[in-house]
């Protein structure tokens, strides 16, 4: 039998095109994201689930949400 | 999550549209709008103004969001291009050294108060219930005028925009977050911050 492999959805941000509003960050339900020095939307890979929220809120709509290999 | 002070401050940004109906002069005000999200990118290297006061964005987020007046569809790709948001800027800055030349016609005795607000930069609407008078020079008045313009515009800018896309549609090609950013660019450039953590 093949094993499976573990996949976890993830936010992920176009610093490139981000223009630092913070948008995400208020929606955010568990503070996973934070504006780093005004200049983009910085994700913490360690505390965000990939609910969409912040996709979904995004004025630019720049964030994606991933599957990300666990 | 639990709301602080800042969350309410689309209030201040309903009353200060609503002042202007009434007396012009308290557009003066709107320099703080101007001022502090230029103070705190200049001391602090932050968009902080746009990520936790500007009631601007707020207004729209509560109409768009909670009042439902978004269709919240996607921004043209071109409309969040670096190109169009600093051409906007650009743009924005020259209008309104347009504006403080009018103002200065005005002062200089070289022109009339014109008691009119020009919405969108070209629509003449007449204001003059605005106007009581004023202790100083009309020039005073002419700025509040102007300024006052600006204000109404990118206000009916963003409401479009926010109809059309996402609630905070405006927050995407705002002039005064984009050189705020640029502010922020410059100040946080890599070196510094590798500087700033050793």
């Amino acid at each position: 039998m093949k094993p499976k492999m573990r996949t976890r959805r993830r936010a992920v941000v176009d610093t490139n095109a981000c223009v630092a509003c913070g948008c995400c960050v208020k929606v955010c339900p568990l503070s996973a994201i934070r504006i780093w020095h005004g200049v983009w939307a910085d994700v913490d890979p360690g505390r965000c689930v990939g609910c969409g929220k912040c996709a979904k809120e995004c004025p630019a709509s720049v964030i994606a949400i991933q599957e990300v290999r666990a | 999550m639990k709301k602080r002070w800042y969350d309410y401050l689309w209030i201040v940004e309903l009353i200060y549209m609503a002042l202007g109906f009434f007396n012009i002069l308290f557009a003066w005000l709107g320099m703080l709008f101007f001022c502090i999200p230029l103070i705190i990118s200049l001391i602090w290297g932050t968009k902080g103004y746009c990520n936790r006061y500007c009631g601007r964005g707020q207004l729209f987020g509560l109409l768009g969001g909670r009042f439902g007046l978004s269709r919240k569809k996607d921004i043209p790709r071109w409309m969040k291009s670096k190109g169009f948001r600093y051409g906007f800027l650009m743009f924005f800055f020259v209008m309104f050294f347009q504006m403080l030349w009018t103002t200065y016609l005005v002062f200089s005795g070289a022109q009339d108060l014109r008691q009119v607000i020009t919405l969108l930069w070209s629509l003449k609407l007449p204001w003059h219930w605005a106007y009581h008078g004023t202790l100083f020079h009309p020039g005073v008045a002419q700025f509040a005028f102007g300024f006052y313009s600006v204000m109404l515009t990118s206000t009916v800018l963003g409401l479009i925009t926010m109809v059309l896309f996402k609630p905070r549609s405006w927050c995407v090609y705002c002039p005064m977050g984009t050189m705020t950013q640029m502010i922020c660019k410059v100040k946080n450039r890599q070196g510094d911050i590798v500087t700033e953590q050793k």
